[in-house]
């Protein structure tokens, strides 16, 4: 994964006089103070992260968070106060008018939470906006326009005027725009919130499977943690203009930062979240060779606190598993009690999406790319995990997801 | 009782307007008479061609532009109020007054469009330009008529320069209006794309401001065609002369035939006029006429 996008220390302040606002942030004021004293509004406060190329990377956070800004500071539709925002190794916050234009028109692209389509235009006109605007030829315009009407699912609807549509192809409309000029970068702000559940759950659908195609980096932003969640390859939760805390979906909700974070996901189907991996993680594998006898293997068992065992050869090789029960009803070896591995779960997986796999007394083997089972886990493990009777320990992928390092003056509002 | 200012305390400003305006005729007669030039060369040119064709001639083409830029209805309300017209044995007036009318909107959006986008693009410029419309529409057609006999004479020139004058504030206001108007997120999306101050004028700001600007331009035409009429007071041609002249002889079926006809351009320009104001939305509509005929031309070629 190479890195395309790096925002460091971004600051924006509305005002006329941000230089006094700068100063009480550096003294750790919060946002209703500054405007209080000085009538200036912090709307971002130090905001940094990485996105991979090819990322979901969510800015999540409640209105009034400062996220549209953030998003808006981006391609500089509102500039920043102070910061850093590199992309590709530049930063674009030194380019010119029209360096910043071009920026623009080729490598950031946008889709607004309010469609913002020109009702003059046919949909094929406003597809191919982008693409006019920087002087393609007639032939590439028409081109492009129609693969991205095609991506979208809305090759008939080309002659159409936007108010013939339906919010949900309205935005539609919105994304094949934004997709046509073939950007490296698209923002979304807020694109699915005009529309209704059913709609919205649609697009994001096909948002992920268009994403498994065409591999864009993109800046989501949003204030519904379900969205943000299910998205995402990391998320920013974002309060009162600064980040609380940035990781991946499984980090904010198994690894909240605080209450306030962990109040997102208080209501939410927590397994939709849960991978099999982490699952695997969480809970101890036992593993036993066939030729052991039935009586080492229970006892490992007990001592485990575990009802299965996984069976394989010193060399490595998987051969089934045994139960705790089984082991108890043969005098022999291992292999005279082993039963055959039926259930499996691919490490990446979510738990959420396959809880018909797990049948009553038998484990189901979680299973890595490279066909090495990490885990043997049961419906009752999953249940105490999201129970949370277990809270295991989590890698944090540590250098892109640091528990983002809280200021003073957040600690103490949020002790 | 004094109930009067004694005379030598009267405020002597029609002297100077006077002196001012005698001083203005002098020293600047070469640059109003340049500017008449303009004028009364799309003025001629209007009237020739009107007058070149015959009165048929004329009709169809008000009913065709009446199709296509508004409804057929429109289009039959125009032919059929022309050829009324043609019968009340007005026609060379009608096309005097016409060719009036076309003049002065000619050069009320030459000038009022782009004063209107000016206005619509800057506050302080919409400040300074604001109480000058105020004034001009507020000020009595009348007075129109007196600065301009000074500046440029008596005649069917001068009256169009006054109808110009007369009629430019509406296009400019609603210019500016429907600039402002756009929604901020189609602005924005604009820039998002990349878009320049031009193109988001050109392809973002002016097409969403188009009704509004032709709401104005249906304005403008309704009140230049009122002064058309109140310039016959300075020896314009045209239906106006004919009420005049109509009310000076106390001739009232003259003044009455000329006052019907004046009514019958004014229903048909307006009904023309309107249509421009409603967008057209939907694919089939916008093709038009010659869309409609070209595809049709196309369908027959392709079953051939």
């Amino acid at each position: 994964m190479t890195e395309k996008l790096k925002v460091e220390g971004l600051y924006k302040v509305y005002g006329e006089r941000p230089e006094e606002a700068m100063r009480l942030i550096r003294e750790g004021a919060d946002p209703d103070t500054i405007r209080e004293q000085t009538g200036q509004v912090a709307a971002v406060i130090d905001a940094s992260f990485k996105v991979d190329e090819g990322e979901i990377f969510t800015i999540m956070g409640l209105s009034g968070s400062g996220k549209s800004t953030l998003v808006r500071c981006l391609n500089r539709l509102i500039e920043p106060t102070r910061g850093k925002i590199i992309l590709d190794g530049q930063d674009i916050l030194q380019h010119s008018k029209s360096e910043m234009r071009a920026t623009r028109r080729r490598k950031i692209s946008m889709v607004f939470q309010n469609f913002a389509l020109l009702p003059h235009k046919t949909v094929f006109d406003n597809v191919q906006l982008g693409l006019s605007l920087r002087g393609e030829s007639r032939e590439h315009c028409e081109k492009a326009a129609t693969d991205a009407l095609a991506q979208v699912g809305l090759s008939g609807w080309s002659d159409r005027y936007p108010d013939d549509l339906s919010g949900g192809m309205k935005q539609r409309v919105g994304l094949a725009r934004a997709l046509a000029s073939d950007p490296d970068i698209l923002l979304m702000d807020e694109p699915f919130s005009a529309l209704d559940p059913l709609i919205r759950d649609e697009l994001q659908r096909e948002l992920l499977k268009l994403q498994r195609e065409i591999k864009k980096t993109i800046i989501f932003i949003t204030h519904d943690f379900q969205e943000a969640v299910k998205l995402s390859d990391h998320l920013a939760v974002m309060r009162d203009g600064r980040f609380v805390q940035v990781g991946t979906p499984q980090d904010i909700v198994f690894r909240p930062f605080d209450t306030y974070v962990k109040n997102f996901s208080r209501e939410m189907d927590r397994g939709r979240v849960l991978t099999a991996a982490m699952l695997a993680d969480a809970f101890e594998t036992v593993r036993v060779a066939p030729t052991a006898r039935a009586a080492d293997a229970a006892a490992a068992l007990d001592a485990a606190g575990r009802p299965f065992a996984l069976v394989e050869t010193p060399s490595g090789a998987v051969q089934g598993y045994v139960g705790r029960s089984d082991l108890s009803r043969t005098g022999g070896t291992v292999s005279d009690a082993m039963n055959d591995l039926s259930a499996k779960l691919a490490s990446d997986e979510i738990v959420g999406n396959a809880y018909d796999r797990f049948q009553p007394n038998r484990p189901v083997a979680v299973v890595t790319p490279d066909q090495r089972v990490t885990g043997l886990v049961t419906a009752d493990d999953v249940l105490g995990f999201l129970a949370g009777k277990t809270m295991p320990d989590l890698r944090l992928v540590a250098e892109r997801a640091p528990v983002h390092a809280p200021t003073p003056a957040y600690q103490e509002a949020n002790p | 009782m004094m109930d009067r200012v004694p005379q030598e305390y009267v405020f002597p400003l029609d002297d100077y307007i006077q002196t001012g305006v005698h001083w203005v005729v002098d020293e600047w007669r070469p640059f109003f008479q340049a500017l008449r030039w303009p004028i009364a060369k799309v003025l001629d040119v209007t009237l020739d061609s009107l007058v070149f064709m015959p009165f048929w001639g004329v009709v169809a083409v008000l009913l065709v532009l009446g199709w296509r830029l508004a409804d057929i209805r429109a289009g039959i309300t125009a032919a059929l109020s022309f050829t009324v017209i043609a019968f009340l044995g007005l026609w060379d007036e009608a096309m005097i007054s016409l060719s009036i009318l076309i003049t002065s909107v000619v050069f009320c959006v030459i000038v009022g469009v782009p004063l209107g986008i000016l206005a619509g693009r800057s506050n302080m410029f919409w400040a300074f330009l604001r109480p000058i419309l105020d004034t001009m529409q507020t000020t009595p057609s009348f007075v129109y008529l007196v600065p301009v006999v000074m500046l440029f004479g008596i005649g069917t020139v001068p009256g169009v320069i006054a109808t110009i004058i007369f009629s430019m504030p509406p296009i400019i206001r609603l210019t500016n209006l429907g600039l402002r108007q756009v929604p901020a997120d189609a602005i924005e999306a604009g820039e998002a794309f990349g878009a320049t101050e031009w193109q988001t004028l050109v392809r973002i700001r002016m097409p969403m401001a188009m009704p509004s600007i032709m709401a104005g331009l249906n304005q403008t035409l309704l009140m230049a065609l009122v002064m058309s009429v109140i310039i016959s007071m300075i020896g314009a041609e045209g239906l106006g002369l004919t009420v005049l002249r109509g009310i000076g002889a106390l001739d009232v079926g003259l003044a009455g035939i000329g006052g019907l006809s004046i009514v019958l351009i004014a229903i048909s320009l307006d009904r023309i006029t309107q249509g421009l104001g409603q967008p057209r939305k939907s694919a089939g509509d916008r093709k038009g006429f010659i869309g409609r005929i070209g595809r049709a031309a196309q369908l027959r070629r392709s079953a051939a």
